[in-house]
C-alpha cells in the first residue's frame, strides 16, 4: 500500500523540495518577476510593434507588416531616400570611431595610473570617474560653450583652417564624437585599470628574458592579460554609444543624428511608434552580434580561454 | 630532466664546457629607493660549466644579483661580463641567459609547446628547426604526453619542467634559476634536486642557481657562495663551507649551532665559556679572537676517552630521536652544547644521564665573529 495521501497536496510538494532549493526559488523570484514585467514583457510588446502598421494618429495597429523596416531602409511614399541609413551607418562608424579612441586614451591612462603610488591611485581614479556624477544633459551644454564660435578652441580650430571663419566646432560630428569619448572614458578606464593593477609583471619580465624585444613583451605578455578588461570596457562603451540620445541630440545639431535620436524621434513625436519599435530591434540585433563578435575575438585572442563579458 | 643514457638526443652538447659561459662580477653595487641596499660591492668569478649556488636568507641581495645577470636588474655601480664581454648595460632580449622563474611564470594562454617555442620564436628560429628543438627537449625532459595541455591543467612539478625545458630549449650560455623548487614538497623536491644537478652536468651549461636552503646548496652545487647584507661574505665548495665557515654568519647559516666565544689564549689552549679546549695548533697571532666552532656531528659520547682528545663532563637535558640519528641537548658548565650521534644501535643515553664529552683537536674550527 502507498502511504496516506496527504490533505494539502502543495504542502506534500514543496516538502519534496530540498530545503536548498526551495530557498533558491524564494530569493530569486523578485528578480525574475521584475526581468518579466519589466524587460520581457516591454520586450515582446516592443517587437509586436515593430511588425504592426502605422495608424492616423501614430498609433501601432494591425495588420501585421514589414512597412516599419522598409521605411526604416528608406522607402517612403516619395520613393528610396538615403536619410535613415545614413543614421544607421553614422551611429555605427561613430560607435566604433569613438570606442577606438577611448581605447587609445584609457589604456595609457590606466596603465599609468596602475603604477602610480597608492594614495595618489585612489585620487587619480576619482579624478576620472568625477565628471559622470554630473548629469549628462549638462556636461553637454559645457560642451557647447567650449566649442562654440568665438571660444578659444574654435579660433584655433580656425587658424588651422579647420574650420571655416566665423564657425564653431559644434554642432557637428566631431563635437559627437568627442562628447561620446568624454561621456564613456571613464567606463572603459576602470576595467582596464582592473587589468592593469593584477598584472602578473613576472610574465612580461619572463617575455624579456626569452628573448622579447619590448615591443614584443608589450604585445605577448601585456595585452594578453589586459585583454579581458580591454573587452568589458568595449561593451560598456560600445553598446551604450550605439544607443546615445543626448550627446547627439545636443552636440550634432540636426545633421549629426543617430539612431537613439530616430528612435525616440518616432516615439516622442507620437509619429510612427512602428518605425520606433523597427528601430530599436534593429539597435538590439546590432548589439547582440556585437557581443557575439567580442566573444568570438576575445576567445581566440586568449587562446581559446573563456572570456567573460 | 630524468637521463637515461640509451635515448641521448645528440644536438644537446654533452660534457662540453662552453668557455663563453665564465662570468665575471665586479665592484657590483644596487639600491633601491635612498637607503635600501640589495648589493653592496659584489666582486664573483663563476667558471664556466659550473654549478654556481648563491645561497642566503630572504633580503640578503641573492635574488637581485640573479636578476642583474638577467638583465631586468641593472647595477648603480660596477660591471658584469659573460664570456668575457661586458653585457652589464645589454637589455635582456639581447642576452644569451635564460631564467628559471620562482613562480615559473608561464603563460597562461599559451599551451605547453608554445610556452616551451616562445624563446625560439622570438629568436627567429625556423619553422622546422624550432619544432624539432621543442620535441627535442620535450623527449629531454619527458614531457611529451602534455604538449598540448595548457598551463593551469599542470601539476606544480610539472611546471618546473615546463619553466626549464623553456629556458634549457634556447641553449643559453648561463641559466639562471631563481629557487625553482621551493613550491614544491619535500619528495619531488629530492628527486628534482638529483634530476638538475644530472642535468647540468649532461649539458655542460653553466647554472646559476639561488637558493636560502643550504641542504639543497650543498647537495647540488660546485660551489657556493654565502650572501648577507648585499655582502658575499665566503665562496667556495660546499665542504669548505660547511666544514670551514669563514664566520659566525656563514656557521650559523650553514646550521652549525656550538659556537662560543675565545675568552683567552695561551700556546694551543683556547678558554671559551665551555672551558679550556686544546686545538691542534696554536693560534697565530690575528687568529686570537673569534670563535670556536664544534660542529654536532663530531662529538663523541662515550665512556672512555681517545688519545689527545678534550674532555668535558656533561649531563643530557633532552634528546630529540630522529631515527638515523638522535640529537642531545647537553649542559656543560651551564653552557649548551648540542651533539649528534648516529643510531648505529648502541644504547641511548637518557635525560638526565652524566655523560663524558670528547672532541678531537682537530675538529675544533676558529672562524670570525
Amino acid at each position: 500500500m502507498s502511504k496516506p495521501e496527504s490533505p494539502y497536496p502543495l504542502a506534500a510538494h514543496s516538502r519534496s523540495l530540498s530545503p536548498d532549493t526551495r530557498h533558491l526559488l524564494w530569493s530569486v523570484a523578485p528578480g525574475v518577476i521584475w526581468i518579466v514585467v519589466f524587460l520581457v514583457l516591454p520586450s515582446l510588446y516592443l517587437i509586436g510593434v515593430a511588425f504592426m502598421t502605422n495608424g492616423p494618429y501614430g498609433q501601432p495597429q494591425m495588420p501585421l507588416t514589414l512597412d516599419a523596416f522598409s521605411q526604416l531602409a528608406g522607402f517612403g511614399f516619395l520613393g528610396w531616400s538615403p536619410g535613415n541609413l545614413y543614421t544607421l551607418l553614422r551611429s555605427l562608424w561613430q560607435t566604433l570611431l569613438a570606442t577606438g579612441l577611448v581605447i587609445l586614451v584609457a589604456y595609457p591612462l590606466a596603465y599609468r595610473i596602475s603604477i602610480s603610488r597608492e594614495k595618489w591611485r585612489a585620487l587619480m581614479l576619482l579624478a576620472v570617474v568625477v565628471p559622470s556624477w554630473t548629469n549628462q544633459v549638462i556636461r553637454a551644454f559645457g560642451w557647447m560653450n567650449l566649442l562654440s564660435p568665438g571660444t578659444p578652441l574654435a579660433e584655433l580650430a580656425q587658424f588651422f583652417g579647420l574650420i571655416g571663419p566665423n564657425m564653431g566646432l559644434y554642432p557637428s560630428n566631431f563635437a559627437v564624437t568627442l562628447g561620446l569619448i568624454y561621456n564613456f572614458l571613464p567606463f572603459m578606464v576602470l576595467p582596464l585599470y582592473a587589468a592593469f593593477e593584477k598584472l602578473d609583471y613576472a610574465l612580461v619580465e619572463a617575455a624579456r628574458d626569452l628573448y622579447a624585444s619590448p615591443l614584443r613583451a608589450f604585445w605577448l605578455a601585456v595585452f594578453p592579460q589586459t585583454l579581458p578588461g580591454l573587452l568589458a570596457g568595449t561593451v560598456l562603451v560600445s553598446i551604450p554609444a550605439f544607443g546615445m540620445y543626448v550627446v547627439p541630440e545636443l552636440l550634432g545639431g540636426g545633421r549629426a543624428m543617430m539612431l537613439g535620436n530616430l528612435v525616440a524621434s518616432q516615439f516622442a513625436g507620437g509619429s510612427n511608434w512602428p518605425l520606433g519599435a523597427a528601430g530599436a530591434l534593429i539597435m538590439l540585433l546590432a548589439t547582440f552580434g556585437g557581443l557575439f563578435a567580442m566573444r568570438r575575438i576575445g576567445k581566440r585572442l586568449s587562446g581559446g580561454e573563456e572570456v567573460v563579458i | 630532466m630524468t637521463v637515461s643514457p640509451s635515448a641521448e638526443p645528440d644536438a644537446v652538447d654533452t660534457q662540453r664546457v662552453r668557455d663563453a659561459s665564465a662570468i665575471a662580477l665586479r665592484n657590483l653595487h644596487k639600491r633601491f629607493g635612498r637607503d635600501a641596499v640589495a648589493l653592496d660591492g659584489v666582486d664573483l668569478d663563476i667558471h664556466a660549466g659550473e654549478f654556481f649556488t648563491l645561497l642566503g636568507p630572504s633580503g640578503c641581495g641573492k635574488t637581485t644579483l640573479l636578476r642583474i645577470l638577467a638583465g631586468l636588474e641593472a647595477p648603480n655601480e660596477g660591471s658584469l661580463t659573460i664570456g668575457g664581454k661586458d653585457v652589464t648595460t645589454t637589455p635582456p632580449h639581447l642576452r644569451s641567459v635564460n631564467t628559471v622563474f620562482q613562480s615559473y611564470a608561464l603563460f597562461p594562454h599559451l599551451s605547453v609547446h608554445d610556452n616551451i617555442a616562445f624563446g625560439l620564436r622570438m629568436k627567429g628560429v625556423a619553422a622546422a628547426e624550432r619544432e624539432r628543438r621543442v620535441q627535442e627537449i620535450a623527449d629531454f625532459i619527458k614531457l611529451g604526453a602534455l604538449m598540448e595541455r595548457r598551463v593551469n591543467q599542470l601539476s606544480g612539478g610539472q611546471r618546473q619542467r615546463v619553466a626549464l625545458a623553456r629556458a634549457l630549449v634556447c641553449e643559453p650560455d648561463v641559466l639562471l634559476l631563481d629557487e625553482p623548487l621551493s613550491a614544491l614538497d619535500a619528495g619531488l623536491r629530492n628527486q628534482l634536486q638529483v634530476e638538475l644537478q644530472r642535468t647540468q652536468k649532461r649539458l655542460g651549461m653553466t647554472f646559476v642557481f639561488v637558493t636560502h636552503d643550504q641542504e639543497e646548496a650543498m647537495v647540488m652545487s660546485d660551489r657556493i657562495a654565502v650572501l648577507d647584507g648585499g655582502v658575499i661574505q665566503q665562496v667556495g665548495p660546499p665542504q669548505t663551507v660547511y666544514e670551514h665557515p669563514i664566520n659566525a654568519f656563514v656557521a650559523r647559516f650553514m646550521g652549525h649551532v656550538n659556537l662560543f666565544e675565545i675568552d683567552s689564549v695561551s700556546g694551543d689552549r683556547v678558554t671559551t665559556a665551555l672551558g679550556q679546549l686544546r686545538l691542534e695548533q696554536p693560534l697565530a697571532e690575528h687568529e686570537r679572537h673569534g670563535m670556536l666552532l664544534i660542529r654536532q656531528e663530531v662529538i663523541e659520547l662515550g665512556p672512555e676517552v681517545p688519545e689527545g682528545y678534550n674532555a668535558l663532563e656533561g649531563v643530557v637535558r633532552e634528546r630529540l630521536y630522529r631515527g638515523s640519528r638522535v640529537e642531545y641537548r647537553l649542559e656543560v658548565d651551564g653552557v649548551v652544547l648540542l651533539a649528534t650521534a648516529s643510531n648505529l644501535g648502541q644504547r641511548l643515553h637518557a635525560v638526565g644521564d652524566r655523560v663524558t664529552v670528547s672532541i678531537c683537536p682537530e675538529d675544533i674550527v676558529r672562524l670570525d665573529a
